[in-house]
């Protein structure tokens, strides 16, 4: 074990997180070895205790970090066989055809597991899954967390498997193979292939082409060249039919819809150089240019292979989207009668079920409370820290975390047509209307295609008219010696390398225009919660109606919200904990929580009300003092006991630090910045006055949202947006560029351009100041792609090149721009 | 430099077979995961598990 698994004395030994009071006792311990050690709960001595008796207790002595902890929102062992039935199988298992020798079916398919901490954790999976019977073959990918399983369905079920990993500690969920990761996925392996083979061609044409280079006219004899040729003509094939595909098949559907794209004249170039060096082969005689052929070939597939293996990197959280909705339900079918509840799969729910939604779930489906309840938490939905209080006969919407007592409720709608599958037909309609920024590309591509080929054409005629015996070899040279490097590999180079720069410090950009189209952009629209604040709410002051014992209630209320699952509990306590010393600790009884309102307790014999002001009112029974003017942006919660009102604890959502720093930068830019939340105007306009933004716009909704940036667009404007919160998917996918900070919801994060892993909000600037520096190596790069094709072209047409002097030229120019590119990965 | 009549065919073909075995390679996911096997040559405990104690599987 080394210093980052050694467990401290106070700490539980599986998940290294702290012993709660009720485990001092040592009632849930394990023996390891020869020690008895503490954990923290049950589940964490179940875990223990079966790793131990399945003989794996190395296990603890070779990881190198602390387990993770099941809690509730893991599968509880009941649900786990909604997996058995024969739909839900057919949902995420194939059949497998295997060979006739074993004659019985076999059944396949991933699961995406999660809690894989180290490599001990992955030998403990491996030696778990060994034990069971029937299962013929497990594949677990560490580096994906995926789990690759092929079972007999007549030895062992889905729920075995789950059922054995759930016993070690890792959840595990089905794996749908259609999403769109594994497309990306197959994709990534497919251009990984088509690299390696255009890599290993490329080195060995070059080194039959070496000798053509270096020996002067005539040293080498005919037939050894023509064996190079031939040999390098037979290992340019594998490029050309499989490597080049991409290019081959975008210039194809180019053609069909009368548009030049800019795969056409890399399709052009390469199938030319390739039929005139296969012509020449065969000849006997004439310039060959199959090292060309393979270089370009390979130079354009690294950088493809770049950009999708960053894309890759961003799809894997859309799997964690599975998590946003509840796989099951539990239906009370004889409702007013009796409380006995099924566990049902969420798909099966129809309008008008019965469900109960303990406290801390997810409400799987939209419905109406029918009773219970008490406060539930949007923030998936809408982004809103605060809790909403809810009473009988509310709506709620599905995808709401249930934040008081257990929820009884009845369905209003299926699962399928849920507010949160609304969003999300929202957030994918949005991202396909999105503007093309790249047509500018396209567009001068269209052009110079056209003229190449023209000049190309023009100089075939002239010189079959002068000398017909150099008329082909000038035409190849004019077609190679262009380089259409500029357009296809300059800025996909330096968009490549400068993403790639990003990467590192944490910021994962999906779509390779962003760097461009941020630079240019005019407006730059922030979101409240979460983006431009911490998303958690924090105590900002006291204020006691007697100045001097300002402390002590503060202790007071943070007693009675220990226990508290309340966010606003939470910063209490939090913002308690910073002042609190040790000795003074008290304690809270009788605790009596009325949902939406506030708790009630007696601590030190005294009984106290923490809450709203209604709430309080009642016990304290005289009207409320006055006192400092209440801020328009902090939420109260006072403080009060039987006749007189205590005090006053002000709580608001932390602004970031680097927010306003951000915020400077793109000012000084030129960039128009507003606010632009679902949150109330007063704090919307209280945040914007702080950061000093040119607007504020509050209590808006997802729909209007989107109207304003589209208004905006329709004015010329080029909108960037940072965002946070699943209602903001739909305008992230709308504006021309888009944020998203990693630690919201994994929606938003798909549908936006770039996904901020770092907690910082000043990886934005650095982004655009990254982008500024990738728009001049760009220019650069088309400026002397300009300069080189100009010169380049003119002089091939008019004899002045040999075949031979255009690939070196063509090679080199293309190096140059991708290194000038490459110079973009070190910088800030 | 007769024998080169015979070292280019032969490198040409030993680059066919390498693309062949990268393609039998890739096939058989071995470019999939370039971390999992990092760490399990580092376990020192390859002995199969026994089942002590508790029932196996209901």
């Amino acid at each position: 074990m080394n210093a980052a698994s050694t467990p401290i004395d106070g700490d539980c030994f599986h998940c290294g997180l702290p012993l709660p009071a009720e485990a001092a006792e040592q009632r849930w311990s394990v023996r390891i070895g020869q020690v008895l050690e503490a954990m923290c709960c049950p589940g964490c001595a179940a875990v223990a205790q079966t790793i131990v008796d399945n003989g794996c207790a190395d296990y603890y002595t070779t990881r190198t970090a602390f387990s993770s902890r099941i809690d509730g929102d893991g599968l509880v062992p009941p649900e786990l066989r909604l997996y058995d039935d024969a739909d839900s199988c057919r949902q995420f298992a194939r059949a497998f055809e295997n060979s006739a020798e074993s004659g019985e079916p076999l059944l396949e398919a991933s699961f995406a597991l999660e809690g894989i901490r180290c490599a001990a954790c992955a030998w403990l999976i491996e030696r778990q899954l060994a034990r069971l019977p029937g299962l013929q073959l497990f594949n677990l990918n560490v580096a994906t967390e995926r789990l690759q399983v092929r079972w007999n369905p007549a030895q062992c079920k889905p729920s075995d498997i789950l059922q054995a990993l759930h016993q070690i500690g890792y959840s595990a969920y089905p794996f749908d193979a259609a999403r769109q990761g594994e497309q990306l996925r197959r994709a990534a392996k497919r251009l990984f292939r088509q690299t390696f083979i255009a890599g290993l061609c490329m080195m060995q044409v070059m080194m039959y082409a070496a000798p053509a280079y270096f020996a002067a006219a005539g040293s080498i004899e005919h037939d050894q060249l023509q064996l190079m040729r031939w040999a390098s003509l037979l290992l340019t094939l594998p490029v050309l039919c499989y490597s080049a595909q991409p290019f081959l098949r975008g210039a194809w559907i180019g053609l069909k819809l009368h548009r030049f794209g800019m795969d056409l004249p890399v399709a052009i170039g390469i199938v030319a150089a390739f039929s005139g060096s296969a012509i020449a082969t065969l000849r006997g005689a004439g310039e060959v240019y199959f090292d060309t052929v393979t270089m370009f070939v390979f130079l354009l597939l690294c950088s493809r292979y770049l950009e999708l293996a960053a894309r890759r990197k961003a799809a894997s959280t859309l799997e964690r989207l599975q998590h946003a909705l509840p796989d099951c339900a539990t239906r009370l079918s004889d409702y007013p009668h009796s409380m006995h509840g099924d566990l049902v799969a969420a798909t099966k729910l129809a309008a008008g079920d019965v469900l109960l939604v303990k406290p801390g779930e997810v409400i799987p489906a939209d419905g109406i409370l029918l009773s219970g309840g008490g406060s539930i938490d949007v923030s998936l939905l809408s982004g809103e820290s605060r809790p909403l209080p809810c009473a009988a006969g509310a709506a709620l919407p599905g995808g709401a975390v249930n934040c008081g007592q257990a929820i009884v409720l009845r369905v209003t709608q299926a699962v399928h047509d849920s507010t949160l599958s609304a969003l999300l037909k929202l957030a994918e309609q949005a991202a396909q209307a999105k503007p093309r920024i790249s047509q500018w590309a396209d567009q001068v591509a269209a052009w110079f295609v056209a003229a190449l080929l023209l000049c190309a054409l023009l100089a075939f005629c002239a010189w079959q008219w002068l000398e017909p015996s150099r008329a082909w070899p000038i035409a190849i040279a004019v077609l190679v010696v262009s380089c259409p490097c500029a357009l296809s590999l300059a800025t996909p180079s330096a968009l490549a390398a400068a993403t790639d720069r990003l990467l590192r410090s944490g910021v994962l950009v999906v779509q390779a225009h962003v760097l461009e189209t941020l630079h240019r952009s005019t407006y730059v629209i922030f979101d409240k919660t979460g983006t431009l604040t911490k998303g958690k709410p924090v105590l900002r002051g006291v204020e006691a109606y007697d100045h001097s014992m300002g402390e002590r209630y503060l202790q007071i209320a943070a007693a009675m919200e220990t226990c508290s699952a309340h966010p606003l509990g939470a910063a209490i306590v939090q913002g308690a904990g910073a002042t609190l010393d040790q000795t003074s600790v008290l304690r809270a009884e009788a605790i009596c929580e009325t949902a939406g309102q506030g708790m009630q307790a007696m601590v030190d014999g005294v009984i106290y009300r923490l809450g709203s002001a209604s709430f309080v009112a009642q016990l304290a029974a005289v009207p409320m003092p006055a006192m400092a003017p209440q801020d328009a942006a902090m939420t109260p919660v006072f403080l009060g006991q039987a006749g007189s009102w205590l005090a006053r604890f002000d709580l608001a959502d932390a602004i970031r630090a680097d927010a306003r720093q951000t915020i400077a930068y793109f000012q000084s830019c030129g960039k128009q910045v507003i606010l632009l939340s679902g949150d109330d105007w007063k704090m919307a306009q209280q945040v914007a006055r702080e950061l000093q933004m040119d607007g504020a716009y509050g209590e808006y909704l997802p729909a209007q949202k989107l109207a304003l940036v589209q208004d905006l667009q329709r004015r010329g404007e080029v909108v960037a947006m940072v965002g946070d919160g699943i209602n903001d998917a739909a305008v992230l996918g709308a504006a021309d560029v888009s944020f998203a900070m990693g630690a919201g919801a994994a929606l938003a994060q798909i549908h936006a351009d770039t996904v901020l892993m770092t907690d910082r909000l000043s990886a934005i600037s650095d982004s655009a100041k990254l982008g500024e520096k990738t728009m001049r190596v760009i220019r650069q790069n088309l400026a002397w792609a300009s300069i080189y094709n100009l010169l380049a072209i003119p002089a091939a047409a008019l004899g002045l090149l040999n075949p031979w002097l255009s690939a070196v030229g063509m090679s080199l120019s293309s190096a140059l721009v991708v290194l000038n590119a490459l110079r973009l990965r070190n910088k800030i | 430099m007769e024998a080169l009549y015979l070292l280019i065919p032969i490198s040409t073909v030993l680059v066919f077979l390498a693309i062949w075995v990268f393609v039998r390679a890739s096939d058989s996911g071995q470019f999939e995961d370039m971390v999992g096997p990092a760490l399990r040559i580092l376990q020192d405990d390859d002995s199969v598990a026994p089942a002590v104690g508790k029932d196996k599987q209901n």
